[in-house]
This record gives structure tokens, sequence and C-alpha cells, in this order.
């Protein structure tokens, strides 16, 4: 339920609750919008879907104009802006929390948020639910030492932060994807899980 | 004329269709090709404008012969009726519903003494994993036909003659692509209207399903094998 994302790698687990039901064990939380964004939706999957299916008529209705042009992430950050605020304000809120990983039409990195009351910035780290208790941090402190880190590193730091997200939020799955946005390429993987160690569970003290 | 059509029909057919830029599409083994020969009246046009090759949604890829203005609105309406699918079905719409759709619309335009029928014919080609290429013809009067090989505007009758000549069931759009080329070349008339530039465009297996137009190497291919044939028929007609 709870993803994070950094400049230009964007992760989201694969997990759908039902409650606290871990209902839909293989589900696509991030969606590539067209080549320079990619989106990943936390809370209501039905919002999300829906929100999904708008900017998938988007990406067809700037294709068929056939000049090579598509809406940027932050065109794509602030059309959903538009519309969550809007929803907020007519007490019929989308509950979701979006973020927007891209680049602009200068090819510069992009990360932006979105929260169901319309909420929006842009930032160089940004997470949704657990993830901004657990991880946010650890993804700041990797960023101040490293800021002008490449795609690997930032990955590693994204991996890391899902192993402790995994130890630490009971609700959680150890089955995520990780979608990058760069120069190249843009692309989401496959499914993967983080390598974890629970020896120290043998021996808890303080919690029998 | 169709009896099924309205009075009108034929009206538009005439000044529209046929008196413009000739218009081919071949269905070959894996996708279809679209060769437009676009007249160009002007130097002053900007190069690559005013395109008469359109998709329709991403998955469908139309050319038009005729009146542009008329061809803007029918793709409109075409691109609306894919949307309105897609909503619906959560699936991309299949060329035949579309050019039902489309059908069902161009004849509405010659039922009523109102409205005037569209002055455009439309050759629309998709091609899909599962069913393969597919390629329809609708023309003014709202009839849409399915075609192997089809052409339309000035040329018609010697682009289709050209046509039948090509296997094209067992030919790829790489191939394709050359042969419509020089269809085009062959039946552009050098004396009447000077200037033209040649729109490909190409849907299949190379293309993944999606429409797009010719890449520029494959384009450059096309045009030199062309020009190559013309100078080669040319070369007969010295000799005889």
């Amino acid at each position: 339920k709870q993803w994070y994302q950094r400049r230009v790698a964007i992760t989201a687990g694969t997990l759908g609750s039902y409650g606290s039901l871990a209902r839909f064990r293989d589900i696509q939380r991030l969606m590539k919008v067209n080549d320079s964004t990619i989106i990943g939706g936390f809370g209501d999957y039905a919002d999300f879907q829906f929100l999904m299916k708008l900017l998938r008529q988007q990406t067809i209705d700037d294709e068929v104009v056939g000049d090579g042009v598509y809406r940027d992430a932050p065109a794509i950050h602030n059309w959903l802006r538009c519309v969550l605020y809007n929803r907020r304000t007519k007490f019929n809120p989308l509950w979701n929390t979006i973020v927007v990983a891209g680049k602009n039409y200068g090819g510069e990195p992009y990360l932006g948020y979105v929260d169901k009351i319309g909420v929006a910035f842009e930032e160089k780290t940004v997470a949704t639910g657990f993830g901004s208790y657990i991880a946010l941090p650890m993804m700041r402190k990797a960023m101040d030492e490293n800021p002008d880190m490449g795609v690997e590193e930032a990955k590693a730091v994204l991996k890391r932060c899902l192993r402790v997200l995994f130890y630490r939020d009971c609700r959680s799955l150890n089955r995520f994807q990780i979608g990058v946005v760069s120069a190249g390429e843009t692309s989401i993987s496959e499914p993967m899980s983080a390598d974890t160690d629970w020896s120290i569970g043998a021996n808890p003290s303080g919690y029998e | 004329s169709d009896l099924s059509s309205g009075i009108n029909a034929e009206w538009p057919l005439r000044p529209g269709v046929e008196n413009s830029g000739s218009v081919i599409a071949v269905r070959g083994s894996d996708g279809v090709v679209f060769g437009v020969e676009k007249i160009i009246t002007s130097q002053l046009y900007e190069q690559g404008n005013n395109r008469r090759v359109q998709s329709v949604d991403d998955h469908i890829g139309g050319a038009v012969a005729g009146m542009l203005s008329d061809a803007r609105a029918i793709v409109a309406r075409a691109r609306e009726e894919a949307t309105d699918y897609r909503d619906v079905y959560q699936v991309p719409i299949p060329l035949k519903m579309l050019c039902e759709r489309l059908g069902h619309y161009v004849h509405l335009y010659t039922v009523y003494g109102g409205l005037r029928p569209f002055g455009v014919s439309i050759l629309l080609g998709s091609w899909d994993e599962l069913n393969g290429a597919k390629l329809m013809e609708i023309d003014p009067s709202g009839s849409a036909r399915g075609y192997y090989g089809c052409a339309v505007g000035k040329g018609k009758q010697n682009a289709k003659t050209e046509i039948e000549k090509l296997d094209m069931t067992k030919l790829t759009c790489r191939e394709l692509i050359k042969e419509v080329a020089k269809i085009i070349y062959s039946v552009h008339d050098e004396v009447k209207d000077k200037h033209f530039e040649l729109e490909l465009s190409w849907i299949g297996k190379d293309t993944g399903g999606k429409h797009q137009i010719v890449p520029k190497d494959l384009y450059d291919e096309a045009v030199k094998y062309a020009e190559e044939a013309l100078n080669d028929s040319d070369d007969e007609d010295n000799v005889m």
C-alpha cells in the first residue's frame, strides 16, 4: 500500500489490500503514462484505475496529432492536481495519493506529489503512507550524502527502504516494482522482492 | 450509384474525391501500408503539413482522399467513436466496428435534404496479433467495404491495375512500402501536377500494431526504388 520515489526512480508494492486482508498480491500500482512520465498510485485502487483510464486516453489523444509532442511530467502533475482538487471541492474525492515521476520537456528529472485533497508539490524525494514515516528520512539522508546519485544508486536506496518497510509494516508484502525515467529509457520492472534477514527474530526480548 | 445511398451521393464524388491526389492502401501479410500522392500547389506550403494520413486511436491508421475539411470532420468523428468504445469496453475498437459506426455516420449525411454528403473517401487499416491485417474503405455514400488493395483519387484506375499485379498476401510491409511508393510515382501525372509529396504510413507487425509514418530510412529507400522504376520505364519508352 505504500510506495516511495526518488528523483528518477519510483517504486510501489504490488499489494492490493481489502482492509487488513492481503487480497490481491499482484496488482500494478505503477503506470507508464508516456515516454516522459510514470505515475504511482496509493489509496483506492478503483479510483486509481479511473485516473489511469483518463491518462491513457490523453496519451492516445497526444499520439494521433502525430507531431511527436507528448504531455510531460509537470503537465500531467498539474492536470492531476486540477482533477483531484476539483473533486475534493465537490465533496466527491478520488481517494488517492499519486506520485508523478518523470522528466520535463527539457529532459530534466521531475518528481511530484498530489493528494486526495489536492495538495501538490515538487520535491527530490517523495513518499506516501508508511513510506513517509520510515522511508522518507532514509531517502533524504541518502540524497544529502550523495545528491548526484545515478539510477543504479537510486534503485539501491529504494530497495533498502523497501526492505525496512517490509520489516516494520505488518500490512505489507515483500513484492514490488521499480520504475525508472531517464534520458534513455522509461520502463517499469518486473515484480521483485527484497532480501530479508529474520535471524534476529529468533531471540526477541520484551515482546514475548 | 447505389440505390441504397441518397440521391446526391454521386455529387461529392466528382469534385471531391475523384480530383484529389491518389491514395492507395495495400494489405500485406503482416500489416497495411498507405501511400498518398499529396499534390503541392504552392512552394510556400510547409513540408510535412496537412497530413493526409491520420491516426484514429493508436491502432488504426487512415488515409483520406477528397475535401480536406470534410476529412477532418470524419477523422474527428472516428476518434470520438474509438474513444467511446474504449471507454465502455476497455479494449481498442476493432476496425470492423469502427467502420460500421463511421459508415452509419457518413450515410446519415446522404439521406437528409438539408445536409450535403461528405466529399471524402477514407481508407482505414489496422493490424493486431490475433486478427492480422485489415483494410476497409468508406466512400461518400457511407458504404464500408473490406479490401486487400484499394485506390481512390485521380490515378485510381491505373493504380488499381498496378495493385492487382501484386501478390499482396505474400508480401511483407517492408516490401510493400517500396511497391506502394512505386505505384504512386507511376500514376502521378507529371504534366498536370508538377510537384507532389509522397506520404507513406504503415501499421503492422513491424510497428507493434501502432500506426506510424514510415521512418525516414525506409521512406528514402522506397522513394529511391520508385524513382529508379520510373526511370527504367522511361528508358523503355525511349528505346521504342
